[in-house]
């Protein structure tokens, strides 16, 4: 179909005895959103840490744009296209919603030693914020302290800060972690207006969501990928549905 | 007059961006324009009451509020706590000791030297101290901060324990300016306002942006694509340099230089002022520096226990406001305490 945007190859993690990522392989397409499910304590957030470059590997590669990213820190990985967002809701909650933004565009826009210009007067960096926080429909907000947001609004505002790197691909580990009905309703249709522009790599309970969002669907089991495909492909799947969709289908 | 405190939470126009985040904009209107005029008219009051005392005290305050509001650079916007800030006073005013007992007294020679000593030692304890963080980073801060102490106590050269007593202030161009109490307080204070001016504009820029991002969360700052090393680093130097031009302007005012300036007591002084005032607020160290030393000075009078009183008010001020005395400010005319 398309080009493989990030590639995965024996990705390994073990905490003491513990395979917490268990030779995984992973091909995530250029413009699709590519959805990892599984049950609680599979080792889903710690491959996102993986594949972000938060948390080291043991062995394995990670490719990125066919770029071995693995030796690179998190850093440095966001400046080549892949920012993530956090299970728990990471964002600067003294700033404002708009600086919060325009922090990640100053990050790629030339040096942050400048020590005498206003930085939240510099007018391309805020316009540049604005368009992130306009597409995840938080424009009103901008001038709000950060902190007093609502949850799915702060989830909204990860996404704009994740959008801000100017990332191709976007790792979201739960993005709909704790909303309500409506708030992941306009999460859900905002990852959909991603699609195409952007590749997502999708950690999610909801399985509501899952299926009506994802291109491709990747099942981690105890560490492993046990089935990865079509998302009716993976439904049918028998392992898959004993390990994890079972009960409530045969339910 | 507090109508730029309340938040504007309501609609906002759609491109203008007016407020530079740092701090709700309450006290940093009027408050500085009034604590530097108040300063700059204490020679009338020491001209008035005929108390010549008065002077010195006051540039006694604004020597010390230079050095906590370095401190608060990396305490107060960084989350770094340094327990051996003192260390740079003391740098500072060694460098006038060491060069006049070479006979070098120009002032200017003197402020370069100090700098650069005191950036140098920055550097290279910084670079070492940021690869911790917490309560580790106080101790080997601490630990610097002793370790310089020590090597001054014993460079018998200049004095050692002893310390250096100078034979007079130092000079600009040739000429002996500074020996009226009257021009050095106006010079400490001409300083004392251009650092603050400098703390306001770094504090406001992009480097400022990411160092109090830093403090915040420095998790989101890295998956936006920050290294924050780099950034404390700066900012400790920084803030080095200026506690060692502190450290100028005190040998200058008492004529004296001792490794007593460089202890981890006087360090914890700094942090005192700096919590006191206001903890990452522009004015709060001023203002903690100036009540600090007023405290010293008029509970000294009264008991030779006076830091049990000091202790008493610290508690109170930092129970009572997170944001020490000017928080306390805000709070006392209505602002929100946010």
């Amino acid at each position: 179909m398309s080009d493989v945007l990030l590639k995965v190859e024996g990705l390994r993690k073990n905490f003491g005895a513990l395979k917490v990522t268990d030779n995984v392989d992973l091909a995530v397409e250029a413009g699709e959103i590519h959805a990892l499910i599984g049950p609680n304590g599979a080792g889903k957030t710690t491959l996102i840490h993986q594949l972000s470059g938060n948390l080291k590997s043991d062995f394995g590669k990670i490719f990125f744009d066919g770029r071995d990213i693995s030796p690179l820190s998190m850093q440095n990985r966001v400046h080549l296209g892949l920012a993530r967002s956090f299970q728990i809701t990471s964002i600067l909650d003294g700033f404002s919603v708009l600086e919060n933004v325009a922090m990640a565009v100053q990050a790629r826009s030339g040096s942050s030693f400048r020590f005498f210009r206003n930085a939240s007067r510099e007018d391309d960096i805020n316009a540049q914020a604005s368009a992130a926080l306009a597409r995840v429909q938080l424009a009103d907000r901008a001038h709000r302290r950060a902190g007093s947001l609502s949850h799915g609004e702060k989830r909204q505002l990860e996404i704009a800060i994740a959008l801000a790197t100017g990332a191709r691909l976007l790792l979201l580990d739960e993005p709909l972690a704790g909303t309500g009905h409506e708030e992941s309703a306009v999460l859900v249709d905002l990852m959909r207006s991603l699609r195409g522009s952007h590749t997502l790599v999708l950690i999610e309970h909801d399985m509501d969501a899952v299926f009506s969002l994802a291109d491709h669907v990747s099942v981690l089991v105890y560490g492993r990928v046990i089935a990865s495909g079509e998302p009716a492909a993976v439904r049918a799947h028998p392992d898959v549905r004993a390990a994890y969709l079972g009960e409530e289908e045969i339910a | 007059m507090s109508e730029a405190a309340t938040p504007s939470l309501g609609p906002v126009s759609s491109s203008v961006i007016d407020a530079p985040h740092v701090r709700p904009p309450l006290l940093a209107q009027s408050a500085p324009w009034l604590i530097f005029g108040l300063f700059a008219a204490v020679p009338l009051l020491a001209l008035a009451t005929g108390d010549s005392f008065i002077l010195v005290v006051a540039t006694r305050m604004l020597i010390f509020a230079l050095a906590a509001l370095s401190l608060n650079l990396i305490m107060g916007y960084g989350a770094l706590v340094s327990f051996g800030h003192a260390a740079y006073i003391g740098i500072g005013a060694y460098a006038v000791g060491i060069l006049s007992s070479y006979g070098i007294n120009d002032l200017l020679l003197q402020i370069a030297a100090a700098l650069a000593a005191s950036g140098l030692f920055a550097l290279v304890t910084g670079y070492l101290s940021l690869r911790t963080s917490g309560v580790y980073f106080i101790m080997i801060t601490l630990a610097f901060g002793q370790m310089a102490f020590f090597f001054m106590v014993s460079l018998s050269a200049f004095g050692g324990d002893d310390g250096i007593s100078l034979s007079g202030r130092s000079t600009l161009f040739g000429a002996d300016l500074l020996r009226s109490n009257l021009v050095l307080f106006y010079g400490v204070l001409g300083v004392l306002a251009a650092a603050f001016l400098l703390m306001r504009m770094l504090v406001a820029s992009r480097f400022g942006r990411v160092l109090r991002g830093t403090r915040d969360n420095p998790t989101r700052m890295r998956a936006i694509g920050f290294s924050p090393f780099s950034f404390q680093l700066t900012a400790y130097v920084i803030a080095g340099m200026i506690a060692a031009l502190a450290g100028v302007l005190l040998a200058n005012q008492v004529q004296f230089v001792s490794p007593a300036y460089m202890t981890w007591a006087r360090s914890g002084e700094l942090i005192v002022m700096v919590v006191l005032g206001g903890m990452g607020t522009l004015l709060g160290p001023i203002i903690g520096a100036t009540v600090f030393i007023l405290l010293e000075d008029v509970l000294a009078h009264f008991s030779e226990h006076w830091k049990l009183g000091l202790g008493l008010i610290l508690v109170l001020v930092v129970l009572g406001s997170r944001d020490g005395m000017s928080g306390l400010a805000r709070r006392l005319r209505g602002g929100s305490d946010v």
